[in-house]
């Protein structure tokens, strides 16, 4: 017959205690990365991001000749192609690339609870740092995704609409083409890193209640927060604490040589923010009462 | 009293079971969490605000019963279900199943708890599918195999591929029993697995229900309908405002309770004066009937009298005692007054 069938239990034997397989915690991992990458707004999140590279570079392609003695990242786009993905970066870390994050995170444990799938995950069962750890790992993917899209849709834009030979690193020295590939790809997986560490905030905030959008918003917001503390120049102090400001850190790549001990820096204070909210998160899920 | 015949030969190995129609919990008998599928001691949920939700529950349900876990709404039984399942941490006391560590038994647990919750925009086949990529100890070489077998058994082979978000409520709420299938199951527990339903879908599932017990699995199944459970289960446990009334047998239930006659007579008033003469108790005179409770008075020997009393009698019934005169009878009220 069926394999759903239930197995008799012969009456006083002790239960079969089944055991987990092999790769069981890749099979999982798997099936919720698809979850989040099926779904239609996730899919619409990344495809405005990559969206905005090609905006800019084509209103810079159309502004060509009218503007040239400009300063900041983007006057320098018409003669390095590449630094095109370098200004949509600082373009979408305000609010692009958050936003895109905390969706995500905001969602993973009040999405499930506020549809009632957390509590058959936890009867699977699923234990519950299982549950955190996986959701961590699905959202630092969508992250690292998210700042990807971003680099990869610039660069081709440029390909197509500027010359992307060698280009010039802030220090003045300049650099080869490919080189500049390496570097931006080190600057994607940099800020890639550092939203995911905003997804661990947003992972946590999302622990604490049953509304989604909530936790969404809670998270955009203390994003937004971080970044205006981080912009006024009396609260210099408590800066380097501030996530948001390490993020800005990732034009370290476009120095000679590179400021790796600015990018070690930076990857300390991801880490300090995703181990703190990791164990916030833990603290507040581990023995919540399931009642949704 | 003998344990209750209806689930047959192959529950004759089962130990003796708990039995009560006194009207007071019965306690866990040492020793029992081996033989028993579901044992709680004290089991007690008092909520942030005070209100308590599961009061001091003594719980045994023994394994291969049909378990009916009756009550009113609101009388706390999603939160005992809750709390079994590991969702919610108990205020006090402690609760086992399948005589094993709670984590180590819900691999072979298969629940329906308030209602299905699915993904919305996944077809039934993806949200099985889903939920079985959870479990570790799930085969995913069978997945596919396993999915389309316990939507077959639960009538949703054609309506696999659809969005759950077409689904009715019916279709919703036997895809909620086909996950609870999905693996080997030694215990089921169901909360109102048939609420929503029409009576098509609810004699479906009280058939499903059957078949699966039929198999050798317990099944626990919450419900506010007393006729349901009298329909389905060899075993009941009934509760109220967050305490358990009584649990047992049905026959032992109902053995507390004494059985009533009806007689059917144009002859009223001479009929209820025989019967109180015989010693009979409660007795009630209506239009054209007289209903008393016979206690230890064989009905043969009480149709004799009537008629030797010259009572003409053109009908005399005996009525066994429902769980709703049992549920009256310990709590001095309605089924259905508490919400
Ligand atoms: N999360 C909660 N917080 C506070 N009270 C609750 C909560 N969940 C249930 N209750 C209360 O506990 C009691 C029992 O509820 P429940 O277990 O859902 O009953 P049933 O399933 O029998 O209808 C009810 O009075 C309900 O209001
Ligand atoms: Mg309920």
């Amino acid at each position: 017959m069926s394999t759903a069938e239930a197995r008799v239990a012969p009456p006083g034997a002790g239960a079969v205690v089944p055991v987990a397989r092999p790769f069981a915690a890749l099979r999982w991992f798997r099936s919720e990365l698809g979850l989040v990458f099926r779904r239609p707004r996730n899919l619409v999140m990344l495809g405005v991001l990559a969206l905005v590279p090609v905006v800019v570079g084509v209103a810079l392609r159309i502004a060509q000749g009218e503007v040239s003695a400009e300063g900041g990242a983007f006057a320098q786009v018409t003669g390095n192609g590449l630094m095109l993905a370098f200004g949509a970066f600082a373009v979408m870390l305000p609010l692009f690339l958050p936003l895109a994050a905390a969706v995500v995170a905001g969602d993973s444990i009040a999405g499930e609870a506020s549809r009632g799938t957390l509590r058959y995950l936890l009867v699977t069962p699923v234990s519950r740092t299982r549950l955190l750890v996986t959701k961590f790992a699905v959202i630092a993917v969508y992250c690292l995704a998210a700042t990807a899209t971003v680099a990869a849709s610039a660069s081709i834009a440029a390909t197509v609409l500027f010359s992307p030979d060698g280009m010039t690193t802030l220090s003045g020295t300049v650099i080869s083409g490919w080189e500049m590939i390496g570097r931006l790809a080190l600057a994607a997986l940099y800020l890639g890193l550092g939203l995911s560490a905003l997804g661990a905030v947003g992972l946590a905030l999302s622990t604490m209640t049953e509304a989604p959008i909530a936790a969404i918003a809670a998270t955009v917001v203390l994003s937004v927060a971080a970044q205006i503390l981080g912009a006024i120049p009396q609260l210099d102090v408590i800066s380097p604490y501030l996530l948001t400001s390490a993020w800005s850190g990732f034009d370290a790549v476009l120095r000679d040589p590179m400021a790796v001990s600015d990018l070690r820096d930076g990857l300390l204070v991801f880490a300090a923010y995703i181990v703190i909210a990791g164990a916030v998160a833990w603290a507040r899920f581990a023995d919540r009462d399931i009642t949704s | 009293m003998t344990t209750d015949t209806k689930a047959g030969a192959p529950f004759a190995a089962s130990p003796p079971l708990p039995e009560s129609g006194t009207g007071t919990p019965v306690p866990a008998p040492p020793g029992g969490a081996r033989d028993a599928a579901i044992v709680t001691r004290g089991l007690t949920k008092r909520f942030r605000g005070g209100q308590v939700a599961v009061d001091s529950l003594d719980l045994v349900v023994p394994r291969g019963s049909v378990f009916g876990f009756l009550g009113p709404n609101g009388s706390g039984k999603t939160t005992t279900i809750r709390m079994l399942l590991g969702l919610v941490t108990p205020t006090s006391g402690t609760r086992e199943l399948l005589g094993v560590p709670l984590a180590e038994a819900l691999p072979s647990v298969g629940a329906l708890v308030e209602g299905p919750a699915f993904y919305p925009y996944l077809s039934g086949r993806d949200n099985l599918l889903r939920y079985d990529a959870a479990d570790r100890t799930a085969d995913p070489r069978t997945a596919r195999e396993r999915v389309a077998a316990a939507l077959d058994r639960v009538g949703l082979a054609a309506a696999a591929g659809k969005r759950y978000r077409a689904y009715s409520l019916g279709m919703r709420q036997r895809l909620a029993i086909a996950a609870a299938l999905l693996g080997p199951r030694e215990l089921l527990i169901l909360d109102e697995p048939t609420n929503g339903l029409d009576p098509q879908g609810t004699r479906e599932v009280r058939a499903l229900i059957k078949e699966i017990a039929a198999e050798g699995v317990t099944v626990f199944v919450s419900s506010h309908l007393l006729a349901e459970v009298e329909q389905m289960c060899t075993h009941a446990a009934i509760m109220r405002a967050g305490r358990l009334v009584a649990q047992g047998s049905l026959a032992g239930l109902r053995a507390g309770e004494v059985p009533r006659v009806r007689v059917e007579t144009p002859d009223v008033a001479r009929a209820a004066r025989v019967l109180r003469e015989l010693g009979l108790m409660d007795v009630h005179a209506g239009e054209g009937e007289v209903t008393a409770s016979l206690e230890d008075v064989a009905a043969e020997h009480a149709n004799a009298e009537l008629v030797r009393a010259g009572v003409a009698v053109r009908g005399l019934a005996v009525v066994r005692p429902s769980l709703e005169d049992v549920f009256v009878e310990l709590t001095g009220e309605g089924f259905d007054v508490d919400g």
